[in-house]
């Protein structure tokens, strides 16, 4: 094997591996709702043998030898010896969660507590009887290179050790009519032996009966086979290996020339072939002949029709490189800038709208979108892996928090861009911690607020819009207003006066450092705070919501991009700049009257609406490309909404046109700018800032009216 | 000639395994998911042997070999069984089922190369 175990061999392993524990986490799903699915107990067990099988051809032992407890303990159920409860099955989720950990240990990826597993393997020995002891030595079954021929044949087998030290060796091999049977062959077998040494045979004709009495597929010979080197009878006896219950091997006293028995052992292998053409029959000729074994004991049963050809083939793919894809992304976002440029320069010549040219390049542009939502496409990935996840992390948070949880989950084949999914994983993980330790009541506060004792979490995703919006709800209290507020005024996070609405309150929550819960919980709070899976969610381009319904629980959602690699823009000016404002953010435009424009102060203006008073924010001011608004009438007015639900007006010069955008990131070409989400390439070839509403929005304070301090809300 | 060998498996590694294997020592090989795709490819490729595992979807090893076996009545094609499983009773019910041999997993090239030559008669035995 050394030479075929290469790193590719062990990548695939490890992505059967992925796949095959993402079978065992459906199948406890399923079996969830049925305990009696033996199909789908067989699959789980399978997969779990499938992992143990190629464990140990990589010389997993850690691995190998908790699948195979984990398989033992299967198959107690799956042969109906013991029946599955809630309890083995959370026993199980717990040991596949446990081999997931495996698996990512040997792939160099944590590390395991022995004592886990231990305590795993101790657990399942009780529930369903799965032996320890005999297992663990079974393990030594699955060391590489195991031929294990102990297990057979105990025919004579005395005095190893002497036979090593002669120099011919010889026997009688007799076979019954299950030989042919199973499609062994005497004249392979027999020729497997010069291996050894020159072999010479002869054949015992005496039990051939005449040729009206000869049966094609019984052997009626018995043949005397000489070794001319001396051999080991556990390795004659190994080219004999599969027919050790259809043949008699019967080893004769050997020639043994005295002169020469002092010779020190030679084994068989290494023996010299001094003699290429086996010699004539020089055996002896006084063969026992074990005839007590040649009665023909035909077990072999043949005649099974073979099965239905019926089977569902797996869709074909191909692994490709994610270099390759961002590569290919990257060009096609060249191309649609390209095309934006191209489309502009036609624009420019004032050729009529129904010319030739105008047509093929709307045509170009329909099929630019389209080779682009293509490749978006191979990106995308179905977020079913991150629910599974998600699932093992409400198991988790249930233990530690002594909740009974039932985790449902909605849309898991809504597809997300590859990044946006890895990156998904942490926030998700603390939302849906969160949900278990701090949305949900324990059973006492759920008994007496009358809901069932077992809480349940529901996460749910959706394409809507042109986003994935994945939603974390629990059935718990719901946050509480009042404390929040307490927490948030007693750790100076804003004035004990300030007027806030429920859901301000609420966005309270996102704050750095606020954690509602007094004293730090084991599994929560770890000093890491909603407000860092909120900023991991926006550095996606994404937005998180909370809601909240007091006595019925809580809501957290998200919203993301589907790609990160463009943008549906407004395309604005602002002081004689280009800029782009995403489009998700903006949720209406106006022209303001003079009459709905109050000022407040020197500097600061409301826009009155119908939902109450809106601060009216400069973009060119912000960006310190104008000191003082210009007269407020020939501008626009942007509504902007932010995730906390918070509108603010952004006032701009003019609305240009609304577009897809090709992202640039600005990180990496030069640094972080408060207010920029990134840049792009606009049609004309010039570059472009997208604006970040939110961070923009941020500055003003955190209610409807300027508040005395605005730091308060700088999330 | 070369030797034509079938392999049967339901894990991707171990096919790619046994596939580098069997091509390192020289032989063909036509590789299949489980016991019913491995009948198909067992009338198509016409293998000179078969190695094949036992636990998998659709139709298992035992079912292969006594589907194999009735397919061809006239030539019996050595069928080896690749199994973790080396408990006695695991190979007496390949056995029944007509199996030829046994290779136990994790398999070692050499062996299974051994295997191969002991029940093909290829000749090259004596190496």
């Amino acid at each position: 094997m050394n030479q075929t175990s290469s790193e590719d061999f062990r990548e695939t392993f490890f992505q059967e591996c992925d796949e095959l524990l993402e079978t065992l986490n459906d199948g406890f799903s399923a079996l969830g709702t049925d305990f009696d699915d033996i199909e789908t107990l067989h699959a789980i067990f399978r997969a779990v043998h499938s992992i143990k099988g190629g464990a140990s051809a990589f010389g997993l032992d850690n691995l190998v030898a908790f699948a195979h407890r984990f398989e033992t303990g299967l198959d107690a159920v799956r042969s109906g010896e013991v029946s599955v409860t809630d309890d083995l099955l959370v026993l199980f989720q717990r040991c596949g969660d446990h081999l997931s950990d495996q698996v990512a240990a040997a792939r160099g990826d944590g590390a395991i507590e022995a004592a886990q597993s231990d305590a795993l393997c101790e657990t399942l020995t009780e529930m369903t009887g799965a032996t320890g002891p005999e297992a663990v030595e079974e393990v030594t079954d699955f060391q590489p290179a195991t031929l294990d021929f102990s297990l057979f044949g105990d025919i004579g087998s005395e005095d190893e050790v002497e036979t090593g030290h002669l120099e011919a060796t010889c026997f009688t091999f007799q076979a019954s009519a299950d030989l042919f049977k199973t499609g062994n062959e005497p004249a392979t077998l027999l020729k497997a032996l010069e291996r050894y040494g020159p072999v010479s045979v002869s054949a015992i004709l005496d039990e051939v009966p005449l040729l009206s009495g000869l049966h094609p597929e019984v052997p009626h010979m018995t043949w005397i086979v000489t070794i001319d080197a001396a051999v080991d009878e556990a390795d004659v006896r190994e080219v004999f290996e599969f027919v050790d219950d259809c043949a008699t091997l019967t080893f004769i006293d050997r020639q043994v020339d005295p002169g020469d028995s002092g010779r020190p052992a030679a084994s068989g292998e290494d023996e010299p072939e001094n003699a290429d053409e086996p010699e004539t029959q020089k055996g002896p000729t006084s063969a026992e002949d074990p005839s007590e074994d040649a009665e023909v004991a035909s077990s072999g049963k043949i005649a099974a029709p073979p099965a239905a050809h019926s089977r569902n083939r797996t869709p074909s793919t191909i692994r490709v490189d994610l270099d390759r894809v961002d590569k290919l992304i990257n060009l096609v976002g060249e191309l649609v800038i390209k095309e934006a440029m191209l489309s502009q320069s036609i624009t420019e010549l004032g050729l009529p709208s129904q010319s030739d040219v105008a047509s093929s390049l709307a045509s170009l542009k329909q099929l630019a979108s389209e080779i682009q939502e293509g490749v978006m496409a191979i990106r995308a990935q179905p977020i079913k892996p991150v629910f599974q996840r998600m699932a093992r992390t409400v198991r988790d948070a249930s233990l530690a928090t002594g909740k009974r949880v039932n985790l449902v989950t909605h849309g898991e084949y809504t597809e997300v861009d590859k990044t946006v999914l890895e990156r998904l994983v942490d926030p998700l993980t603390h939302m849906i911690r969160n949900a278990v330790d701090h949305g949900l009541e324990d059973a006492e506060g759920r008994k007496s607020a009358g809901k069932a004792e077992e809480g349940t979490v529901t996460l749910s995703a959706a394409h809507r819009s042109g986003r994935v919006v994945i939603e974390i709800s629990d059935d718990g209290a719901g946050i509480n207003r009042p404390n929040v507020r307490k927490i948030a005024e007693d750790k100076g996070l804003i004035s004990p006066n300030a007027e806030m609405t429920p859901s301000e309150i609420d966005s309270l929550l996102f704050l750095p450092g606020f954690s509602s819960k007094e004293e730090v919980s084991e599994l929560s709070g770890r000093g890491v705070g909603l407000d860092v899976a909120r900023n991991e969610i926006l550095s996606l381009g994404g937005r998180l919501t909370i809601q909240s319904n007091p006595g019925f629980g809580t809501t957290f959602s998200i919203s993301l991009p589907l790609t990160l690699a463009v943008l549906e823009g407004m395309v604005i000016d602002v002081a004689g700049e280009t800029m782009v404002v995403p489009i998700t953010a903006v949720h209406e435009t106006q022209q303001p009257k003079a009459s709905s424009v109050h000022a407040i102060g020197t500097n600061a203006q409301v826009l009155a609406t119908r939902d109450g008073l809106l601060p009216i924010i400069d973009l060119g001011n912000v960006f310190g490309l104008r000191s003082a608004p210009d007269p407020l009438d020939n501008h626009i007015l942007l509504i902007v909404e932010t995730e906390a639900r918070r509108r603010c007006a952004l006032l701009v010069d003019a609305i240009r046109d609304q577009r897809q955008v090709v992202i640039k990131s600005l990180e990496t070409n030069y640094q972080h700018i408060d207010g920029i989400a990134a840049a792009t390439i606009l049609g004309d070839g010039r570059i472009a800032l997208i604006i970040d509403p939110e961070s923009i929005v941020a500055r003003v304070g955190p209610s409807v009216v300027p508040a005395p301090e605005p730091a308060a809300a700088s999330v | 000639m070369t030797l034509n060998i079938l392999a049967i498996d339901d894990s991707r590694t171990m096919r790619n395994l046994l596939k580098a294997a069997l091509s390192n020592a020289g032989f063909d090989c036509t590789l299949a998911e489980d016991g019913a795709d491995g009948l198909r490819q067992f009338e198509e490729s016409d293998p000179d042997v078969v190695i094949t595992d036992i636990n998998m979807p659709h139709l298992d090893g035992f079912g292969f070999i006594e589907g194999a076996r009735a397919l061809t009545r006239d030539r019996i094609v050595p069928i080896l069984v690749l199994t973790t499983e080396s408990a006695p009773e695991m190979k007496a019910r390949a056995r029944s089922a007509g199996a030829t041999g046994w290779i136990v997993k994790p398999f070692d090239e050499e062996k299974l190369v051994w295997a191969i030559q002991r029940v093909a008669g290829t000749g090259e035995a004596a190496q």
